[in-house]
């Protein structure tokens, strides 16, 4: 396969605190390729917000990549100085967020938002115009014409995530960043966005990082995951191996905590015992060891690497195998 | 875009504070110990007859119960009719004629100062919270705020007089229709004065909301389209924190106008404020009476100035 579109390399976010800085991500790797999905999956403080924003080069005052590389197309974005990072973020990557009552200006018409992204980036006014009419009718709005005269309060949660996701494909963006794009939505409105931008990638053959802490969502849209946990990446794999045979403890924890739909006898869920570590109290070895039922003596002193198991990669010292407890996995979900 | 129902109900509860603003002033001058009599003859009012204080009191107008005077009065506003001087007899229509423009001038010119000034110096602290810039800036509002208007104007009026030998001329006021510079001299520095404490609170509420608007989503969104940093202050930032800043200039504006009084005094300008202070002196019933109308008037017009602008900028309060 040839390079993948968008790879992450060992990447390292801090934020300052007042006791020094801490570091959020310790390490994150993951990749993309075109036309395809890849879900980052974790609990809230797990890191996965914060690898949003480090990719999208948002992070905010007093956060900063420490680290590591955001290659886009082999183009190490980090490395690159404040006005020509400007010039790829929303041309070449683009976001959409968690929410779509709070994202948009109150204050500004639908279509100016849509257009001064564009004319950002060197598109002359009328042509931005004529792109977001087309974009906002692509995006399943009805009337584009008529919209772009609108102000977003008079739109509702789910057409303002459609004008968001308009926004963000309008200059045709290589990646598509998704932090929880429908965490604020209802679950009938949740499957439209999804079948939305699933299509967009389709017909633009953009690569996507869906962040999402939905089991649920990424069987519906993902081609791979990368879950995430204490600020790095536990286990990478393809969706159907994943949730077939998971190779991390964390992993198969997350899968046996779901329910299944329909089932009236239903047993009561499993559940990972003990609390999310934290990240200014980390424990030398590996940081799930403290909570993981087949912790041997190596994780508590040495942090694994990802290491290559069968169809995944998990960090953890431990293979499928040697695990104690039965673990048939969790299968017939994706 | 115009509501012409809410501009109905607004007018009509202007109308109302306006009538509230008659009623007090009228009860509270008539409180106040005194009247016409003892304010132009001093001690000597004591040897009036009854008989003569009596027919005094029947030529100032003020023998009758107050409420028969009040209703009297407000009969003669509602004819455009504000009254006579009880000390020079003068209409006092033309009086506040003479005067409201300097008024008017000196307000509105702090206030175009004031609102620039704060602005600047609040976008200057906000965008940078916690720098030096900020401490700086947010330390000079505080003394700006605390300093009252009469010490800053006594202390300019002194250090102009004794530093720099400067006496504006303040015999007749000279309109800036006249002479710009003429009237510069004259106006300015009071304006100036009366900007301080107005620049100081403008300061202070633009910085907290270019802070608290800096950090909203839709800023994070605008940055995320590759905006630059000053498309995303201009258009995304300013925009939003122009609402609350907006009406923070008409609520001041009402302050302007009650410093003015003070102001008026110790620059000496033959503005309304100096007007209504020599009147009370002189318990000019008919001068105070009116003058306060208009002051009011002005209060209320501003106010409503305020609120149209303020749907005019915001499209959430606009009628959908």
């Amino acid at each position: 396969m040839s390079e993948p579109i968008l790879a992450v390399r060992g990447l390292h976010t801090a934020i300052r605190t007042p006791s020094g800085p801490l570091e959020i991500l310790r390490g994150v790797d993951l990749e993309v390729d075109r036309g395809e999905t890849l879900a980052v999956v974790g609990e809230s403080g797990s890191g996965k917000s914060f690898t949003a924003l480090s990719i999208a080069g948002l992070l905010p005052a007093g956060a900063e990549v420490t680290s590591g590389q955001v290659l886009l197309e082999g183009r190490d974005l980090v490395a690159l100085r404040e006005p020509e990072r400007r010039t790829v973020r929303g041309a070449e990557v683009g976001m959409v967020y968690q929410d779509p009552m709070t994202s948009l200006n109150p204050m500004m018409r639908i279509g100016r938002q849509v257009t001064e992204g564009l004319q950002a980036h060197g598109w002359s006014k009328d042509a931005a115009r004529d792109r977001a009419v087309t974009v906002l009718g692509e995006v399943g709005l009805p009337s584009p014409q008529a919209l772009m005269r609108l102000y977003p309060h008079q739109l509702s949660g789910g057409m303002r995530q459609r004008v968001l996701i308009a926004c963000a494909i309008a200059p045709r963006p290589k990646v598509l960043i998704a932090d929880e794009p429908t965490t604020a939505l209802d679950v009938t409105i949740q499957q439209q966005i999804i079948q939305l931008v699933a299509r967009l990638r389709d017909e633009y053959g953009i690569a996507v990082v869906w962040i999402t802490h939905d089991l649920g969502v990424v069987a519906r849209i993902a081609d791979r995951v990368a879950v995430v946990y204490a600020g790095r990446v536990t286990e990478l794999a393809r969706t159907r191996s994943l949730f077939a045979t998971p190779h991390h403890p964390y992993t198969d924890g997350l899968l046996r905590s779901l329910p299944t739909p329909g089932d009236p006898h239903q047993a009561p869920l499993p559940q990972i015992g003990g609390s999310p570590v934290a990240l200014s109290a980390l424990p030398p070895g590996c940081p799930f060891a403290p909570r993981c039922a087949h912790r041997q003596d190596r994780c508590d002193t040495e942090e694994p690497p990802l290491i290559d198991r069968a169809g995944s990669r998990a960090a953890c010292w431990v293979p499928r195998e040697d695990w104690h407890a039965p673990s048939a996995g969790v299968t017939g979900r994706a | 875009m115009l509501n012409w129902r809410w501009l109905g109900a607004r007018a009509l509860g202007a109308l109302i504070t306006l009538l509230g603003v008659t009623v007090v002033v009228f009860v509270v001058l008539r409180t106040i110990p005194g009247d016409a009599i003892t304010a132009s003859l001093g001690i000597e009012s004591g040897t009036l007859t009854p008989a003569q204080r009596a027919s005094l009191e029947h030529f100032y107008g003020i023998d009758r119960p107050w409420f028969a005077q009040l209703w009297a009065w407000i009969s003669g506003v509602a004819h455009g009719d504000l009254g006579l001087s009880l000390t020079n007899g003068k209409s006092v229509t033309s009086l506040v004629a003479s005067s409201l423009p300097v008024t008017v001038e000196l307000a509105v010119l702090s206030a175009l100062i004031g609102t620039a000034f704060g602005v600047v110096l609040g976008v200057l602290a906000g965008s940078r919270p916690g720098r030096a810039s900020d401490s700086l800036t947010q330390g000079a509002s505080l003394v700006g705020l605390a300093i009252p208007e009469f010490v800053l104007g006594t202390a300019v009026v002194t250090i102009l007089a004794e530093a720099f030998h400067y006496f504006p001329d303040t015999g007749t006021f000279v309109p800036l229709t006249r002479s710009v510079s003429g009237n510069m001299s004259q106006i300015l520095y009071p304006s100036l004065v009366l900007a301080v404490a107005f620049a100081a609170n403008v300061m202070r509420t633009t910085r907290s909301e270019y802070v608290e608007m800096a950090d909203a989503d839709y800023v994070r969104t605008a940055r995320g389209k590759g905006l630059s940093p000053g498309r995303v202050r201009r258009s995304h930032i300013l925009r939003n924190a122009t609402i609350p800043i907006v009406t923070l200039t008409g609520i001041q504006f009402g302050y302007l106008l009650g410093g003015t009084v003070i102001i008026e005094q110790i620059f000496a300008l033959p503005g309304m404020g100096r007007l209504l202070f020599t009147a009370i002196s002189n318990r000019d019933y008919p001068v105070v009476q009116g003058t306060v109308l208009v002051i009011a008037v002005l209060f209320v017009l501003v106010n409503l100035l305020v609120d149209l602008l303020y749907r005019m900028i915001d499209p959430r309060t606009r009628a959908s």
